[in-house]
């Protein structure tokens, strides 16, 4: 039995085989248990244990690559863990982890099934998806990966299964598989230039067939094209705008976040390792590639009323930044695709948690809706630190936690979403709070130096300089200053914007732990960036 | 042995032309010798002998196209059976482990369907609820 | 290895599954009813399915059949979720035409 399935096939696989088993485990538990609501509540304590267990076996991997200062190879090489791996399961983790944390609030409720276990579950099995993206060598592998996060993501984009959301999920399934299909397309000439699956073995077939070879070249841009959709990379970036703005928020967090990071890890296996001979075919391909995502995606945010929407192209316009990474090639460019991505997750996810929690509301007085979204947090008894032990209480039965539970509920249940740039109107005056950690994470988004956001930009300009393509350079700073007046009029919205109609935040504990996480690690990347660069270091290591 | 293609794939398209030649031969050779009887009951759509009602174009109950769906799921599984099949001797013990995982996968996808109803026939409507918004964001 | 019997050629595989390829694609952009985009997309996967196995039965591996044969669960997955989106969709607008399905727009 050993011969077929080692020690260190099994410790490559770990992570996956707990992020599958937790996710099934989300799933049937769920079934099990229904109509019991204080049971319910494990659910979400189940799916973070997953992640927790993931955790450990991730940083038993990184212990052990880190001590032996080479990659740890599975599977007769289908497989592999090295610094490139690691650092994207890291980044996949936290968005995991976030978006689990701050969708707590919609497991809290009761009677009726609300999908809880579905929606966990899918949670974890996109992760496992991204598992393999990032650690695959091996066509097939690749591909399993994508697909399993995939149409993971087509059920989550579609959750709320009313008119938006089931609109977004049906654009987001038929370009999503379209794009498939043109990968596999390309995935099926390269097999056939190698005549194996294996990265390694492409790789040589390219170097053998010369970049000039017509086949090579249709391979080449047809799995591109299918890599570059999943980026939302420009003239395969229709999808993403209607996707973000019609799918659940806390799903367009993770989209935003977790899909996109392992598309990248995806593109750079491929390009960097099997394409890495027809280097000349995609590095022009992919450098106009990178400036028109750069250039639609700046733009196009100017004009947004939506904020998801405006997000949603400015996630395009960030896609083209880390695509500048690639198109550089050098060792500054690989770390800084993987330190763009750290540092995108937490802002990201951090700005879309904002707006997933806001409420427009439709009380008449302000002040009834001051009672009800900030009396109960002042009044609250709890610290955040013992807040998981009380949760986990039967809670129900303490009055004031029911009203403050109720509470909640008639801000989340009645009040519409707050998506406009005009609802975020006075947030300074109402809840500074959440206005402060909006501001960060626009100041990260933004590239201003203090927070996280400076330190992938930087990364990516030096490779680009050190690479010699000032053009390049010149053209990715001047969107910059783009992007800085279209985040600015949200947060002029927020400051100067006259507080009515009134927003309300329908908040619990998840969503502040979720909040704080991110705004900790925005801050916490930008000011203390050592640890999280070697974190995240995948090339030129020694 | 056939040398080359057309050798090879003769038979094939003789194959093709003889069914042809038979196919058209009995059609026209009912449309020659045959007696034809025409009247409005003869014209008349055939339902197991009663008369037909309503229109042939009516929407199914949505449990039919739950059961195709989960037939589709569960039936392209067994196509891994086959590999399986074919390196089973060669892998020994570590094929049977294997394979006991995958049913297992598969046992907790009939599980969930079971416990979905969707195998519930005689319930009204299996539970899909479509009117449930997805609190937190929407 | 024996040499394989001469057989219809590698090439024309190819090129029965590039023409199949290019009629998903057109299937997909010109036809406006969702299920027959749909079945456009499953075509493409077919078309897929064909080169993989004829690069397989060339190479006289069986990566390329494996290969093929996750691509058809992938497929049966896709057009489930894909399925219940469909069913979601008409539910919710009463209309399968892609060009009435736009709520989400700039």
């Amino acid at each position: 039995m050993s011969l077929y399935y080692t020690a260190s096939d099994h410790f490559v696989l770990l992570p996956a085989i707990l992020l599958a088993l937790f996710g099934c485990a989300v799933l049937l538990f769920d079934l099990t248990a229904l109509g019991s609501p204080r049971q319910r509540l494990w659910l979400p304590g189940l799916a973070l244990s997953g992640l927790g267990f993931t955790a450990v076996a991730l940083l038993r991997q990184h212990m052990l690559v880190a001590a032996q200062g080479v990659e740890i190879s599975a599977f007769r090489g289908a497989m592999a863990v090295d610094r490139f791996a690691l650092a994207f399961n890291w980044i996949f983790l936290v968005a995991a982890v976030l978006v689990v944390l701050f969708s707590y609030r919609h497991l809290r409720r009761e009677g009726g099934p609300d999908h809880a276990g579905e929606y966990l579950g899918l949670v974890l099995l996109a992760h496992c998806g991204m598992f393999f993206l990032a650690t695959s060598l091996d066509l097939v592998t690749l591909f399993i990966g994508l697909e399993l996060m995939a149409v993971c993501f087509y059920v989550l984009v579609g959750f709320a299964r009313d008119r938006r959301s089931s609109e977004a999920a049906i654009k987001y399934l038929l370009l999503g598989a379209f794009s498939s299909a043109f990968l596999l397309y390309g995935f099926s000439l390269l097999y056939g230039l190698a005549g194996s699956t294996r990265l390694k073995d492409i790789a040589d077939a390219v170097a053998n067939q010369g970049p000039g070879d017509p086949v090579v070249l249709l391979a080449v841009v047809t799995s591109a094209a299918g890599a570059l959709f999943k980026v939302a990379a420009v003239p395969f970036h229709a999808w993403a705008p209607d996707a973000y703005e019609g799918a659940p928020t806390p799903v367009t967090a993770y989209l935003a976040v977790g899909s996109t990071a392992a598309s990248f890890a995806f593109l750079a296996r491929l390009f960097v390792t099997p394409l890495a001979d027809a280097r000349e075919i995609w590095d022009p391909l992919l450098a106009v590639i990178a400036v028109a995502t750069l250039t639609i995606g700046n733009l196009a945010a100017v004009t947004q009323s939506n904020v998801k929407r405006l997000l949603a192209y400015s996630s395009i316009g960030h896609a083209g930044y880390v695509l500048l990474g690639l198109v550089a090639g050098n060792n500054t460019g690989l770390n800084g695709v993987a330190v763009y991505l750290l540092t995108y997750a937490p802002m990201t996810a951090g700005a879309f948690l904002i707006v997933a929690a806001m409420r427009r509301t439709a009380r008449p007085a302000a002040a009834p809706l001051e009672a009800v979204t900030a009396a109960p947090v002042a009044a609250s008894p709890r610290g955040r630190s013992g807040a998981t032990v009380m949760e986990a209480q039967p809670e129900l039965s303490s009055p004031r936690l029911e009203e403050r539970a109720s509470a909640d509920d008639a801000v989340a249940a009645t009040a519409e979403p707050a998506e406009d740039v005009d609802d975020f109107n006075g947030l300074m005056h109402r809840r500074p709070g959440y206005a402060i950690w909006m501001l960060i994470f626009l100041m990260s988004l933004a590239g201003i130096p203090p927070t996280a956001g400076f330190l992938g930009k930087y990364y990516i300009f030096l490779s680009l300089i050190e690479a010699g393509r000032y053009v390049l350079a010149v053209i990715a700073t001047l969107y910059v200053a783009v992007a800085l007046y279209y985040y600015f009029r949200i947060v002029r919205a927020m400051f100067a914007g006259e507080p009515d109609p009134p927003v309300g935040v329908a908040e619990n504990w998840g969503t502040k732990v979720a909040l704080t996480a991110a705004g900790v690690l925005t801050v916490g990347i930008g000011l203390y960036p050592e640890p999280f660069l070697r974190l995240v270091q995948i090339a030129g290591m020694r | 042995m056939p040398a080359s293609f057309p050798d090879l794939y003769f038979p094939v398209l003789l194959q093709v032309v003889i069914a042809f030649a038979v196919a058209t031969g009995l059609v026209a050779m009912a449309f020659l010798v045959g007696k034809r009887v025409r009247g409005k009951v003869k014209e008349m759509p055939y339902e197991c002998g009663i008369p037909p009602t309503g229109s042939a174009r009516e929407r199914f109950s949505v449990k039919f196209y739950l059961v195709a769906m989960v037939f589709i799921l569960f039936d392209i599984e067994a196509i891994f059976l086959y590999p399986w099949a074919v390196v089973y001797r060669e892998l020994k013990l570590f094929a049977f482990v294997e394979m006991f995982v995958f049913i297992a996968l598969i046992l907790a996808g009939f599980f969930y369907i079971w416990k979905k109803g969707v195998l519930n026939w005689s319930r009204e409507e299996p539970e899909v609820v479509t009117e449930r918004r997805y609190p937190d964001a929407v | 290895m024996p040499p394989l019997p001469q057989t219809v050629p590698l090439s024309w595989y190819l090129l029965l599954s590039a023409i199949l390829f290019g009629l998903g694609v057109a299937g997909f952009l010109f036809r406006k009813n969702i299920i027959t985009v749909f079945m456009s997309i499953e075509l493409m996967l077919n078309a897929v399915n064909l080169s993989f196995i004829a690069f397989s039965y060339q190479f006289r591996q069986v990566d390329g059949h494996i290969f093929a044969f996750f691509v058809m669960v992938v497929a049966a997955a896709e057009a489930a979720v894909g399925l219940g989106i469909i069913l979601t969709v008409f539910k919710n607008r009463a209309t399968l035409q892609i060009d009435e399905i736009s709520t989400l727009k700039n």
